[in-house]
């Protein structure tokens, strides 16, 4: 990847981070998780799913399984014009649809999801089903790291290798926290690559904040072996606002509308100091 | 008998590309399928979970999955997934549910689907059948597969109690005897007992009606109330636990027109059931056709007595 495009794509991160935050306040979101996964979201809706758009008959399907991060699938499919940002606008309104988890009527919601554990088993279903037909769609399952602590997960992965689904991906955002702290300190998943290998997957690690470091990963021709892949994307929960960066108490949030400004401010003022620097190792 | 399970669903899914067969390890009543249905044959293994949630996720890409488990497993296990992943969007899964009520015979509690039909019924736009016997079920197979709808069915493997010459519609009951004095409704298995009583109660000089409620949603509300209003007395035979059954399904639609009638629900007390071959587990749960005639015979003196 080169640099113009990672700077295209860094830049495209920041505003979906903006618009993530938006979202923290008039009853709030799910903020650490959704700006963790928002960099996974941008590199694979910019640069790595056929997307053309939510209705295209031939998209590949992303199913976001941890729904709770759903901001940053909408903030991401609003940045790229798939979704009408004037609907975010009427957050946890009733009849609007835009609540703390994705509802399948939002354009670019494939299906609904908040109970953690099912997508991996539809997403079965529709890796299936494509490959019946032959076609070369694709699909992806967003998968919190809390997540795996359902055992539907892990059945799923089992039945998963043994149909040699290689044409379905397990994206796990390892940002390290479940609702109430550390994974490691609540149920221990590590050594985690090493589990998901043993269950039939082909295992891949990135850093989640890297869109080099994931088209390396994603773009891997050594992928195509009859088996589904597990890419295990290490990110930082709360990534871009310092001071959510890995605080164990900042799952939910519900900020005051000044708290957000300042949050903003927070976001921006990083943001800037980083793309500027990328933007003169650039010229 | 017309015409085996196994050899219907291969010949509705021959006929429609849609179809796939998935179980969850259950293959006992579509042993054949695998080989006659290749890929559109999917046994994901002991995982119900997973069963209905594939299923689900073939059904968005516009299949109809009809998924086989045992009814218990497949009920409760994997309840939260028929909910959540199945009945949200309303997706055209049919689950077959194997071994419920008294089929599982000698089984255990363990395996005694006795709150299937509760349990289905109570998630919203979810369609339940109780075919009283094998016959039945394949006559009913077309239409549920054909409904938009999700589907619980209650697999009943049982020999046909009787010819069943009234066609299967969605929300229809068959009328099997008509008659005056005593109305008997039974959903499921135990139609082949409920005739017999029916019989031996008839040539005891009553008139009985006798209904088999193959759908229980929808019900026939319409023609099944009119048959318990013109009825001195109605049973409810079922092999379900009272909560939630057909009993349950009389008294609510009774509830919902404000109206009251003398009912004799013949279903599971809050207990499971002794487990045991088909004819002892009937004949020791007290369901065997004598065993019902007697039990109405003295609720009907009873009820003479105090009117």
């Amino acid at each position: 990847m080169n640099e113009n495009e990672k700077l295209r794509l860094e830049r495209l991160a920041q505003s979906v981070r903006v618009r993530i935050l938006s979202f923290a306040t008039d009853g709030g979101c799910f903020l650490g998780a959704s700006l963790s996964c928002a960099d996974l979201l941008v590199f694979l809706y910019s640069r790595w799913l056929h997307y053309p758009s939510s209705r295209d008959p031939e998209r590949d399907l992303l199913f976001l399984s941890k729904g709770h991060d759903v901001p940053a699938l909408y903030a991401t499919l609003a940045e790229l014009g798939h979704l009408d940002p004037a609907r975010l606008a009427h957050h946890l309104e009733p009849g609007l649809q835009i609540y703390w988890h994705p509802h399948r009527r939002v354009p670019g919601v494939e299906f609904h999801s908040g109970s953690l554990g099912h997508l991996p088993s539809v997403a079965i279903g529709a890796a299936y089903d494509l490959k019946l037909r032959r076609s070369c769609r694709r699909v992806v399952v967003v998968l919190g790291d809390g997540e795996l602590n359902e055992g539907s997960v892990w059945e799923a992965f089992l039945v998963a290798g043994a149909k040699r689904l290689d044409n379905l991906w397990f994206l796990v955002d390892r940002n390290g926290f479940q609702a109430n702290g550390p994974t490691e300190q609540i149920l221990p998943l590590e050594p985690l690559e090493e589990k998901l290998s043993a269950f039939g997957l082909h295992v891949s690690r990135s850093d989640g904040h890297d869109f080099s470091a994931l088209e390396d990963v994603f773009g891997s021709e050594a992928l195509k072996e009859g088996r589904p892949h597990a890419v295990v994307a290490r990110t930082v929960r709360g990534k871009g606002i310092p001071s959510i960066e890995s605080r164990a108490d900042r799952w939910f949030c519900n900020f005051t509308r000044d708290e957000i400004e300042s949050l903003r401010e927070e976001l921006r003022g990083g943001a800037a100091a980083r793309l500027e620097t990328e933007a003169l190792v650039v010229r | 008998m017309i015409e085996s399970y196994e050899d219907r669903l291969f010949r509705l899914a021959r006929e429609d590309d849609r179809i796939l067969v998935l179980t969850a390890e259950n293959r006992a009543p579509i042993r054949g399928l695998p080989e006659r249905l290749g890929d559109r044959f999917l046994d994901v293994g002991i995982a119900e979970q997973t069963l209905v949630g594939a299923a689900a996720g073939l059904a968005l890409q516009g299949r109809i999955p009809i998924a086989h488990a045992l009814a218990s497993f497949l009920t409760m296990r994997a309840f939260e997934f028929i909910r959540t992943d199945v009945a949200i969007p309303h997706l055209p899964v049919k689950l077959v549910g194997s071994a419920a009520g008294i089929l599982s015979e000698a089984n255990g509690p363990t395996h005694q689907a006795l709150e299937d039909v509760a349990l289905m019924r109570s998630v919203p736009g979810v369609e339940v059948f109780c075919p009283a016997d094998a016959e039945d079920l394949v006559l009913a197979l077309p239409a549920i597969v054909a409904s938009p709808a999700p589907a619980y069915i209650r697999l009943n493997l049982r020999p046909p109690a009787l010819t069943h010459d009234e066609p299967f519609e969605i929300g229809r009951a068959e009328f099997v005897e008509r008659g005056s004095d005593i109305l008997i409704l039974c959903a499921g298995a135990l139609l082949r007992e409920a005739l017999e009583a029916s019989r031996r109660l008839a040539s005891g000089g009553l008139s009985i009606g006798l209904i088999n409620v193959r759908s229980v949603e929808p019900l026939d509300e319409g023609p099944i109330l009119d048959a318990v209003r013109s009825a001195a007395m109605t049973v409810v035979i079922e092999d379900h636990f009272r909560t939630g059954g057909l009993a349950t399904v009389l008294a609510d639609l009774l509830l919902s027109k404000g109206e009251t009638a003398a009912v004799l629900p013949i279903s599971f007390p809050a207990r499971w059931f002794e487990p045991a071959l088909l004819s002892r587990a009937i004949e020791a749960a007290g369901l065997d056709g004598p065993q019902l005639a007697g039990r109405i015979r003295t609720a009907w003196r009873d009820r003479r007595r105090t009117t």
